[in-house]
């Protein structure tokens, strides 16, 4: 294992940001740490750093208990999410640092430290800018002059705290797919904190979903889309229509095919695109109304709502491709026929 | 840029009224003398002394209270204890107080018979008040402030991430204090210390009281002005009141320059 963690807890005050939290990260993998704001996230990458101090448990980095040994001595890279570059100093000397503070036996020669820095601004694509200074670069670029300084001390584990959090959505984009691929070169045991699931989902090989200082689920970013562990994983983690049979009128639903002999539980969640519609051929067996639709691109996503509720909250969501939603030639307040194809049931 | 106009005009207008009509005014009247005059008046023994007395003391008092500014302004910034509010408070102080009430409280303190002066008398033989170490004292306690509030607010700004980061890439506390806060709040330091010196040149209020004021050794500049005005020597006082606001204005101007090269090196220009 290349970072272990084990009945870790924290409290801050009276509030417990991490409750006896057990986590294993083999060597080489990309994992996020996702969840909501407050949910512990950042104080475990933090807490795994160094820079922060556990009430209880330990960690471990390449199987040596490291629970007690300051961040300068872990050697760990840490990105944070405002980049927390050296103002005062030019990109050159900011990605250095690391070298440059070595104790003199370790230190390499001025000219080997300057090399080994041109070849790591390379690896960012940003050497043009070695002799700038941090306010003169854009947020994307900061970022990965970070990143870059981060890895100059090459750091057995690379822990980032919401690392694109501060950037613009198209940088978001492209600096997501640039990390995997930097990863994928490097193949340094990367940890990374989001609470944007759709990041999650697309840069990790790995993702842990943490609530309320607890681990929800961890598994493979398809894992944890197709076999939701509980109703807080499958709301958090995509769009989901929630259906609690307590408060709803069964009726639709079981004309809709929700219903089984042997459903496992009394709150159903399900997902837009496992939602079939039609235009309804008799008017009177239509329970459901189009009340409107979005572009998302490639998707279309629908609007329906129950007939004769007045609630716009309890609207019902379902998604399909474009060309697809072309041919049903739906237009709005049409009386749909809807078919769910799959649902998660929770208690 | 709206307001150009009004703004200017207003600046011009205090600028003219209470600082350039005044020090025109000294300047016409010390050309009523020649050259010679002049020089005969500076190159009194007497009168250069009391510039080395004022000059050097408040370029000590002025590094002393740069140092002592900082680490005030570090325990207010990143520490949170019992009476931090009231002690903020009492850094002001010497802004308030009236000088005079100042020297004549630090003139007891620290001579040779008073708490603090008789402790350092006994222990290391050293008396304070009525020497030119008094002088240092008194400027100290009037410039302490300056540097304090110059620098809290750089360093309240300072992101703490950037310690966080240096120690993450394997740097010690003092690495990381040499190499990344000390830089980052130079320019404010030198500023501090360039506030100080300044109001320290031109005291006079608290100085007198403490500094004993014998020719030759404690007497400083705006004091031999007020005794030469008291003489009716019109003419010596403008030279000599003359020759320290040139001097004056040449060291700031190499502070500020100092400042300028500070910030220029560290891209914060």
């Amino acid at each position: 294992m290349s970072i272990s963690v084990s009945h870790i807890s924290k409290n801050f005050g009276a509030f417990t940001a991490l409750d006896d939290i057990n986590l294993d990260i083999p060597e080489g993998e990309l994992v996020a740490l996702l969840g909501p704001s407050g949910c512990g996230k950042t104080t475990l990458l933090r807490i795994i750093a160094g820079l922060e101090q556990a009430d209880q448990g330990d960690v471990f980095l390449k199987g040596d208990k490291v629970t007690d040994k300051p961040v300068k001595n872990r050697h760990i890279g840490f990105v944070f999410q405002h980049y927390a570059l050296f103002r005062h100093m030019t990109v050159l000397d900011n990605v250095a640092f690391g070298l440059r503070v070595k104790p003199r036996k370790e230190r390499p020669s001025e000219a080997g430290i300057v090399k080994k820095v041109h070849a790591l601004l390379e690896l960012v694509q940003l050497d043009w800018l070695n002799d700038r200074f941090p306010d003169q670069l854009s947020g994307g670029q900061r970022q990965r002059i970070a990143l870059a300084r981060a890895l100059a001390v090459e750091p057995s584990v690379l822990l980032l705290d919401e690392p694109f959090g501060a950037l613009d959505a198209s940088v978001r984009k492209d600096l997501r797919f640039w990390l995997r691929n930097l990863h994928h070169e490097l193949n340094v045991t990367s940890v990374f904190v989001t609470h944007d699931q759709e990041e999650a989902m697309e840069v990790a090989n790995r993702v842990v979903v943490l609530n309320n200082g607890r681990i929800e689920q961890q598994g493979s970013p398809s894992d944890i889309y197709d076999h939701p562990a509980n109703a807080f994983v499958s709301q958090f983690i995509g769009q989901t229509n929630v259906f609690d049979l307590d408060e709803q009128g069964t009726d639709w639903l079981e004309a809709a095919g929700l219903l089984t002999p042997h459903q496992e539980g009394k709150i159903a969640h399900v997902r837009p695109h496992d939602i079939v519609i039609q235009k309804s051929t008799a008017d009177n067996d239509a329970f459901v109304t189009l009340k409107n639709w979005q572009h998302l691109g490639s998707l279309i996503r629908i609007e329906l709502i129950k007939n004769g509720s007045s609630d716009s909250n309890a609207a019902v969501y379902a998604e399909m491709p474009n060309d697809q939603f072309k041919r049903l030639q739906l237009s709005k307040g049409d009386k749909v026929e809807l078919r769910i194809r799959h649902a998660h049931w929770f208690h | 840029m709206p307001g150009f106009r009004p703004a200017i005009g207003l600046t011009l207008v205090y600028l003219a009224l209470v600082v350039l009509i005044p020090l025109s005014a000294l300047l016409l009247k010390s050309m009523q003398l020649s050259l010679d005059e002049y020089w005969a008046i500076l190159s009194n023994h007497r009168v250069q002394a009391s510039f080395r007395v004022s000059f050097g003391s408040a370029l000590i008092a002025a590094a002393v209270a740069a140092l002592f500014g900082f680490i005030i302004a570090w325990s207010l910034v990143r520490y949170t204890f019992p009476g931090k509010r009231l002690l903020d408070a009492l850094i002001d102080l010497p802004f308030a107080l009236p000088t005079a009430v100042a020297g004549i409280v630090l003139a007891t303190i620290y001579e040779a018979n008073g708490w603090v002066g008789k402790l350092v008398m006994d222990n290391f033989g050293i008396q304070i008040a009525y020497k030119p170490l008094g002088i240092v004292v008194a400027l100290i306690f009037i410039g302490l402030p300056f540097v304090v509030r110059t620098i809290e607010p750089v360093l309240q700004e300072l992101d703490t991430a950037m310690e966080e980061a240096a120690a993450s890439l394997g740097a010690t506390r003092l690495q990381a204090f040499i190499k990344v806060i000390l830089p980052n709040i130079l320019p404010a330091a030198i500023t501090g210390f360039a506030l100080a010196f300044a109001r320290g040149v031109g005291e006079y209020g608290s100085v007198i009281f403490i500094a004993g004021n014998m020719p030759y050794i404690s007497e400083i500049v705006p004091l031999l002005i007020i005794t030469k005005l008291e003489q009716y020597e019109y003419a010596g006082a403008t030279a000599i009141g003359m020759t320290m606001l040139i001097l004056s204005f040449v060291l700031l101007l190499l502070i500020n320059g100092l400042q300028w090269w500070v910030r220029r090196r560290s891209g914060q220009l």
